[in-house]
């Protein structure tokens, strides 16, 4: 018998989420569940109710601003953890502040789960590292070759054009944006052409869970009932995307509105949200990337999960890599689930 | 082609009128007067004619790209636009000098292309591409794919030019109507007072309703405003002038010579007259449905048969120019009084007058509004006896007072995602009613639901989705709507039997379960009592 076989894969896909049966732990679970391994801080990766959670440093304040008071445990890139003699490791992933991926060896065997990333280092999230391994679960939120992105130094300077040019005219620049991850992203390049940066309450928590954890970012203020119309005259406001066409823009009058996403990438998204501008700018992979993500493991075997899976794995198969397609419950939009929508009013 | 690049974009991504209206105004005091004039005739719907098919221009890209032809297929489906896709697959040009051509220079290069053979057709699109950003190659794309619905109206257009070379919009709108030639004619030309004299066939702007909202009474008194049916065919209208006979139709296409019926017309019309009506199907003056004008549409050889079974009528009821003078600013009262007098002169059994509805009190109007369907009418049309013939949709004088739509309720089996706005979304829904156990599918529809709603679908639609052909999903039939649609015909071509005339969803009904929906009886009683 090989020293390694075994009946069941180190990694089985079940209806409460990624589980490790070797290891009796979950990655990223949907359903509560006793040890969770967390990849990035979102929603729909980290959910409520689990008994233990696993993360990196920088996942942690996020988390527990989130989710409250809880057993955690963060670790460092590349810092192993065992749990029932399976080796656990993370890997920068280059998602959001803390992001990683998730590296399990039993036996000689080694599978890794990306949890989201991309390839471009956005200076705060870390450079997605390309780890080795047996079988490689991806996402694949834009696995259509019609998402390549520019280089972000191009779609900053987009940005920053557009902020200009409604400072010219005296109107606030509202930019929509996940409230962790390109809020924060988009801070410094905001900052080179103005200091008025307000926040909506949701990017302000996330903002203060962060610098209360150290973490040194451009001031930003929450707008307030108070918040008068002078102060917000050619300023930057970044709010979640539970802000589009909500009464809560008003205050903003006069002003235009900039969403910043990878949808809007292709011109009808950006039409029917209605937006003034839209700014391809993703925290994902794009095509190229997930490409190269997908060679640079090495894997025998690629399951692609969340966004376009049926053809990002047929596609991948006929360039002779072995690919399976897997349901997970992730969400495949880039944008804010409801669940983060605040009663600001 | 870079500064009409810009235009379209800006054009497609404003959100305001104004913002739409100054980037042209910008535009057309800036560009050369050969590419305004392309413009106008490209956003009024005069494309120049497909050099290239959409699968050449598919094949190019992905041969360039290196992709099979699936993942174009794929990614073309979440677009939802040819042009699009395939600008955002070709490789990045942003940086380089802007090296590309005047937009009139490519449409005549395009032009040319026609009787050329493949090789030199691929080397041309593959040079213009690699001289082109994104936006570029973009509008490129869709000059040779065509259809340049990006969001301005034809009335934005004429409001752009007015304002650019001071003239009032009814003039301009005038001017650039009709027969010309964007690759001969001059701007200078176009929009000069002496086209009008040179070009006979010129239709004038069509006059158009809003749909009354209000309680009729409101309008005040009866007796200041005519009633007419609102016929279901095409609005157009019949021009005699210089001794030749043109027929157009509200879309300004020339439809002369596709109804044989109206060619004597040209003998017994007095010269120098313009009369607004309805092309419609119809015998002993009774109109047939919409489905059979169709059959009529788009066929160039008309069969004896056709002739006799769905024979053209046209049913006018406004006089726009009479004795070669321009009758419009005339009261609608008198206008029609001629007109009477010319139909019942020219004796001619094709040209019908649209009646006149009498009527005391707006009761009695609602009450014969019931009738409408059996007639082959969609309702009335109410027009003040004093108005003049405006240019374009306006408010106020004249009013669409329309039937409720009939509707049935449906269970939603297929799905596609949708194109514009809609892309990456599945908007698209076929819908099936019952028959027995089985589920029989009748109709498509695109629109009714608001955007929320059609997200909520949407992710019903990704997560219960149970087969996939091609673009298409299969859909657990679960979600109920009511489907609305103004006329019901039979139709051998369609599983169910029938063919629907303007189907929309007119609401979710969640209230409902697909055992609760209705069944292809109820469709063919529909047909029964409407359909015949």
């Amino acid at each position: 018998m090989l020293s390694n076989f075994r009946i069941m894969p180190l990694i089985e896909f079940t209806d409460k989420g990624l589980y490790c049966r070797a290891g009796d732990f979950y990655i990223d679970p949907w359903r509560p569940v006793d040890k969770a391994v967390i990849t990035h801080a979102h929603s729909d990766h980290a959910r409520w109710g689990n008994k233990y959670y696993l993360c990196h440093h920088d996942t942690r304040p996020i988390l527990q601003q989130r989710l409250g008071p809880n057993t955690y445990q963060d670790i460092a890139w590349n810092e192993p953890v065992y749990m029932n003699g399976v080796r656990i490791t993370l890997f920068p992933a280059g998602h959001i502040i803390g992001s990683s991926q998730v590296r399990i060896e039993s036996n000689g065997e080694i599978w890794v789960v990306s949890g989201d990333y991309k390839i471009e280092n956005d200076g705060i999230s870390g450079q997605f590292e390309p780890v080795k391994c047996h079988s490689f679960i991806t996402e694949s939120t834009f696995g259509l070759p019609i998402y390549n992105w520019k280089p972000q130094t191009e779609i900053y300077t987009d940005v920053q054009n557009w902020i200009r040019k409604n400072q010219e005219v005296s109107k606030t620049s509202v930019l929509i944006a996940y409230s962790l991850g390109k809020a924060q992203r988009l801070l410094h390049p905001i900052a080179e052409v103005t200091d008025k940066i307000f926040v909506h309450g949701a990017v302000y928590n996330i903002h203060m869970a962060l610098v209360n954890a150290g973490w040194k970012l451009p001031a930003v203020q929450r707008v307030t009932p108070e918040t008068s119309k002078e102060e917000l005259k050619g300023a930057v406001v970044i709010a979640p995307s539970s802000a589009e066409g909500s009464p809560w823009l008003r205050r903003f009058a006069p002003y235009e509105i900039g969403i910043c996403s990878g949808w809007m990438q292709v011109r009808g998204n950006a039409r029917r949200k209605n937006a003034d501008a839209g700014f391809a700018l993703s925290d994902h992979a794009d095509w190229n990337g997930l490409l190269q993500a997908c060679r640079e493991t090495e894997a025998e075997c690629i399951y692609a999960t969340h966004g376009f899976q049926a053809v990002f794995t047929r596609y991948l198969n006929e360039q002779g890599i072995n690919a399976k397609e897997v349901k997970t419950e992730y969400g495949d939009d880039e944008l804010e689930p409801a669940e983060l929508k605040l009663d600001e009013e | 082609m870079r500064e009409f690049a810009e235009l379209v974009m800006k054009i497609g991504s404003s959100t305001k009128t104004n913002d739409k209206l100054e980037a042209l105004m910008h535009y057309f005091n800036n560009a050369d007067n050969k590419d305004k004039v392309w413009v106008i005739a490209i956003f009024s719907g005069r494309r120049p004619k497909r050099a290239v098919n959409t699968t050449q221009l598919a094949t190019y890209c992905v041969e360039l790209v290196n992709l099979p032809f699936w993942l174009f297929e794929e990614s073309y489906h979440t677009v939802g636009d040819l042009a699009e896709t395939i600008a955002l697959l070709l490789p990045g040009n942003e940086n380089a000098p802007n090296t590309s051509k005047p937009l009139h220079l490519y449409i005549e290069q395009l032009r040319d292309l026609e009787k050329q053979a493949e090789e030199i057709k691929k080397q041309f699109i593959l040079n213009a591409w690699k001289e082109m950003n994104f936006a570029e190659r973009f509008v490129f794309n869709k000059l040779i794919t065509g259809g340049f619905r990006i969001g301005v109206s034809q009335k934005v257009i004429v409001n752009a030019l007015a304002k650019t070379i001071k003239l009032d919009s009814s003039v301009i709108a005038h001017r650039i109507s009709g027969n010309w030639d964007p690759s001969t004619i001059t701007f200078d030309e176009l929009l000069s007072e002496h086209s009008l004299n040179t070009d006979f066939s010129k239709p004038y702007p069509f006059y158009l309703a809003y749909a009354i909202e209000e309680d009729v009474c409101q309008l005040g008194d009866p007796k200041d405003w005519q009633a007419e049916w609102k016929w279901d065919g095409i609005r157009g209208q019949v021009i005699k002038r210089n001794q030749e006979l043109f027929v157009w139709s509200r879309g300004e296409e020339l439809m002369t010579e596709k109804f044989p019926e109206y060619h004597s017309l040209a003998h017994v019309l007095p010269d120098g007259i313009a009369i607004d009506g309805e092309i419609i199907p119809s015998v002993d003056q009774k109109p047939l449905p919409f489905a059979l004008l169709q059959t009529r549409i788009g066929r160039k050889n008309i069969t004896k048969k056709q002739l006799q079974e769905v024979p053209i009528a046209f049913f006018a009821y406004d006089l726009l120019e009479y004795n070669g003078e321009d009758w419009r600013d005339r009261p609608l009262e008198e206008r029609r009084s001629q007109l009477e007098e010319v139909i019942a002169a020219t004796n001619h059994p094709s040209l019908i007058i649209s009646p006149i509805v009498p009527f005391s009190n707006w009761e009695e109007l609602a009450r014969l509004r019931e009738s409408s369907r059996e007639l082959g009418a969609e309702g009335f049309m109410l027009k003040k006896k004093q108005s003049t013939y405006q240019v374009g949709r306006k408010r106020g004088d004249w009013w669409k007072w329309k039937i409720d739509p009939l509707t049935i309720d449906a269970v939603m089996i297929y799905a596609q995602k949708g194109a514009g706005r809609r892309s990456n979304l599945y908007t698209d829904y076929t819908f099936a009613v019952k028959d027995g156990d089985k589920l029989i599918a009748f109709t498509k529809a695109y629109s009714g639901l608001t955007d929320k709603e059609f997200a909520q679908v949407d992710a019903f639609v990704k997560r219960n989705s149970l087969e996939k052909f091609g673009p298409v999903r299969t859909v657990k039939p679960e979600l109920v709507f009511e489907i609305a649609f103004e006329g019901i015909a039979a139709s051998n071509r369609h599983k169910s039997g029938v063919a629907l005339r303007f189907p929309r969803i007119s609401r979710w009904r969640k209230d409902k379960t697909p055992e609760e929906i209705n069944t292809l009886e109820d469709l063919k009683q529909l047909l029964e009592v409407y359909g015949k």
